[in-house]
């Protein structure tokens, strides 16, 4: 057992820890937000320059190699400053796909754009009537020629007002929520048919909804089989469970660096409210949370690596679980502790309660997952 | 011990429905459902039909425009008011400011300032906290000092709800620097157009106006707005301050939510199974009512008891804040629980140009920002662990 970083990792997280410390205190984060896509392109490019935009890809594809443990570090040196730009959209999501299941072809044609800052993707999987049910496509793509057509609605696409590139998944075969027949397409955002509204999301990142009405797409936009897209897309998810589970991790530390940072300053009744039980025990709830979701968000990354569907489900789910409470204890006690100044805009506290609220609803909530989990049996066998 | 109405009390529960049924407009039936703030005009105008009718203020002196109705009748009304839904008669006027000049005003300022209350012929609003000065309020500085027949008013009050509407403030001024926090404190009213007062707002975190700073420079108030004695002050504000304490449960409007929240959950939406279909969902739901069941009887118990405490307060009631809190913020998050993916967008009312509408219910969209809202229920009105201290102290004795 070794929850040691190696040298190379540690140089990573220094170094990405170090970006966003200098580029992201609040006040920058706020000028980034209003910039017209949402997030910062300066600072997409320097991300490309520090080597996180092609981190987890393979080499010989254009990226640097990195594994599971390297996402984990960046994303939840991200996490600690509320990050805007799409890095889970871009290099998890829909990088994650390309990565997951995308031919040689495709990966040596966009990897390198993607590492080098010049192209942003996003995964556009969610569609209105499917809630969590990641089964649940209604979107289909018929054959036409060579290609294909799509039509049909996805929603909630994280950062797909700005993409450049859409990863989609529509349904080939089966009925709307079988598990086989679904498939990924490389579409890009300009494609004739296919619509994009845009907005802001509760947490002050973007999103889109999507409408797709005969859009064409080549042969070579099929990433993976015709019929196994879902399977990706799960695992994909996975991947993505594990890396919001470290943003978390690094938004729940610096929530809890805030407030006690808080209520050691701020003065009531002739002394820090920080010298008081009440407040220190809520604090150290928060700790509490915080250590067993970073706990679990390291376990995630590693059972990333797990073949077994069912016990990377199990782990995924179990992960979600405990994030998502722990977010919750996080950001209500850490508004809390800050008084009247927790509820207002002007304060950090309660964006990081918004992120962490909304990293909770964005994969399936904890309750959602606590109910996946029981299905499941839990993580022990009876004995 | 009989817990049932009597048919009196019912019968007067169907007057007090019927007429919701038939005064209050849709619109703003439909605006509270969907979990929107009414506006100033909306919140003027429903006033006005109820002062019309003689409900605004309800439990004021018959002579100055209340009903006088029991207590029980009293919280009737009220629960029918929050089921209904419709705008509360605004809390700064009806139950804060206005009992305040009943018991201890003169009798000038209760001719010239009540009736206009009850008919929010002026907006009020309350100005006690300050930056420095919020659990600990007897720390406050903002100060009043007396020049000839006017008050020279100089500080801040922040977190001042719906300042931005007030014709009026009631505030804590501090006129005697040197006594003990407690008694050097007075209660004062001023107008908001007097020359030196200056509004800034202060946006919550989902985005929301209804809180605001308000500075005083040189503010000259006339000294006939001190209400009661010079000094005196602080007495009034626990006054006001205690007289809250059946209201501030909301009993009624979480029941509101409770009903609602089972109403979407059991909507098939796109074709997918309820949610309410969901036993985890419908357990949360159910715990929850049991839970307001519960406060309900506290509530009633403290109401029942009112009579024969004669004033002074049940040691019940002090749990009726951070219960009603805990219930009130957990609602919120069921609906955000409910909504699930809808949940994401945020649709600023005046879209700022960079975003379009996304394809959720209002009920969806605004869930999210009622649930980021509704923290401070647990923080206003003393904060639920200046709650339980008070607890400890006064009805455990440790
Ligand atoms: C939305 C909103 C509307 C409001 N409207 C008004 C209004 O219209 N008029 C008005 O005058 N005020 C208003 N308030 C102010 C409100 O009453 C104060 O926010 C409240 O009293 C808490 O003060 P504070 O914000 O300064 O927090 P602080 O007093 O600084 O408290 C910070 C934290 O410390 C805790 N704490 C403080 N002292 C103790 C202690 N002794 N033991 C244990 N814990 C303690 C608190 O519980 C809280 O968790 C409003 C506030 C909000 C958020």
């Amino acid at each position: 057992m070794d929850f040691d970083l190696s040298e190379e990792q540690r140089l990573l997280k220094d170094s990405v820890e170090r970006l966003v410390a200098d580029k992201y205190d609040f006040e920058s984060r706020k000028r980034y937000g209003a910039e017209p896509k949402g997030y910062s392109d300066a600072l997409w490019t320097q991300y490309a320059e520090l080597g996180i935009l092609g981190l987890p890809f393979a080499e010989e594809d254009g990226g640097f190699g990195g594994g599971a443990v390297d996402t984990m570090i960046v994303m939840e040196a991200l996490g600690r400053a509320l990050v805007l730009e799409p890095y889970l959209a871009t290099v998890v999501l829909g990088g994650g796909a390309l990565r997951r299941a995308g031919s040689a072809a495709q990966r040596q044609k966009i990897i390198p754009q993607i590492a080098e800052g010049s192209l942003k993707l996003a995964l556009a999987h969610a569609e209105p009537q499917a809630r969590y049910n990641l089964a649940n496509v209604a979107a289909t793509a018929k054959r036409d020629g060579d290609g294909w057509v799509l039509n049909g609605a996805k929603s909630g696409v994280l950062h797909g007002d700005s993409a450049d590139l859409l990863v989609v998944s529509a349904r080939v075969s089966g009925d709307q929520t079988a598990e086989n027949g679904v498939a990924l397409f490389l579409v890009p955002a300009d494609a004739g048919g296919l619509t994009r509204r845009g907005y802001a999301t509760q947490d002050g990142l973007r999103a889109a909804d999507i409408d797709m009405a005969g859009v064409r797409v080549g042969a070579d936009a099929l990433i993976g089989g015709e019929s196994d897209g879902l399977a990706v897309v799960r695992r994909v998810y996975d991947d993505a469970i594990a890396a919001t589970s470290a943003e978390a991790v690094g938004a729940m530390q610096r929530a809890l660096e805030l407030t006690v940072e808080y209520i050691k300053t701020r003065n009531q009744f002739g002394q820090p409210i920080g010298n008081f039980q009440a407040l220190q025990h809520q604090a150290v709830d928060m700790f509490t949370a915080l250590e067993q979701a970073r706990s679990m968000a390291m376990y995630a990354t590693m059972m990333t690596q797990e073949e077994d569907a069912d016990e990377r489900a199990r782990a995924m789910a179990a992960t979600r679980v405990q994030v998502g409470r722990s977010g919750r204890v996080v950001g209500k006690n850490g508004v809390q502790l800050h008084g009247g100044v927790g509820v207002t805009i002007e304060f950090a506290i309660g964006h990081y309660f918004k992120r962490l609220t909304m990293i909770d609803a964005m994969f399936g909530d904890a309750d959602h997952h606590l109910g996946i989990l029981s299905d499941l049996g839990g993580l022990l066998p009876a004995a | 011990m009989d817990l049932s109405f009597t048919p009196e009390e019912q019968a007067f529960r169907e007057e007090v429905r019927e007429f919701f049924r038939t005064a209050l407009p849709e619109k703003l039936r439909a605006k509270l459902r969907a979990g929107h703030h009414v506006s100033k005009d909306e919140q003027v105008e429903w006033q006005r039909t109820l002062n019309k009718k003689g409900w605004a203020v309800p439990h004021w002196p018959v002579e100055w425009g209340g009903t006088g109705w029991d207590p029980v009748r009293q919280y009737i009304f009220r629960e029918e008011l929050m089921a209904a839904p419709a705008p509360e008669p605004l809390a700064f006027n009806a139950s804060m400011c206005g009992p305040v000049i009943i018991q201890f005003g003169s009798e000038e300022q209760k001719k010239r300032f009540l009736p206009r209350m009850a008919n929010l012929d002026d907006w009020w609003c309350q100005g006690f906290s300050e930056p420095g000065s919020g659990s600990d309020l007897a720390s406050l500085k903002t100060s009043a000092r007396r020049d000839g027949d006017f008050y020279v008013v100089n500080g801040q009050k922040t977190w001042t709800t719906l300042a931005q509407h007030a014709d009026w403030i009631f505030c804590l001024v501090r006129t005697d620097p040197s006594a003990k926090p407690q008694r050097g404190i007075s209660f004062l009213l001023i107008d908001m157009k007097t020359p030196g007062i200056t509004v800034r707002p202060i946006i919550t975190i989902e985005g929301g106006h209804e809180v605001n700073e308000v500075f005083f420079d040189d503010v000259r108030v006339p000294a006939e707005n001190l209400v009661g004695e010079e000094n005196r002050g602080w007495d009034y504000a626990k006054f006001l301050l205690g007289n809250e304490r059946v209201g501030i449960a909301r009993v009624g409007a979480s029941k509101e939510r409770v009903r609602r929240i089972k109403l979407l959950a059991s909507e098939s939406r796109h074709g997918n199974p309820p949610v309410l279909e969901n036993a985890r969902f419908r357990e949360k739901l159910a715990a929850i009512e049991v839970e307001l069941k519960a406060l309900e009887m506290t509530q009633m118990r403290v109401v029942a008891n009112m009579a024969t405490l004669d004033g002074k307060p049940d040691p019940a009631s002090s749990i009726l804040k951070i219960k009603g809190s805990e219930i009130q913020q957990t609602l919120t998050e069921l609906m955000v629980e409910l909504a699930g993916p809808e949940a994401l967008a945020y649709q600023p009312h005046g879209a700022d140009g960079r975003n379009e509408p996304a394809a959720a219910p209002e009920w969806a969209l605004t869930s999210a920002p009622n649930f980021f809202n509704y923290r401070k229920v647990s923080i206003y009105g003393g904060s639920n662990e200046i709650q339980k201290n008070i607890i400890s102290k006064q009805v455990l004795g440790l």
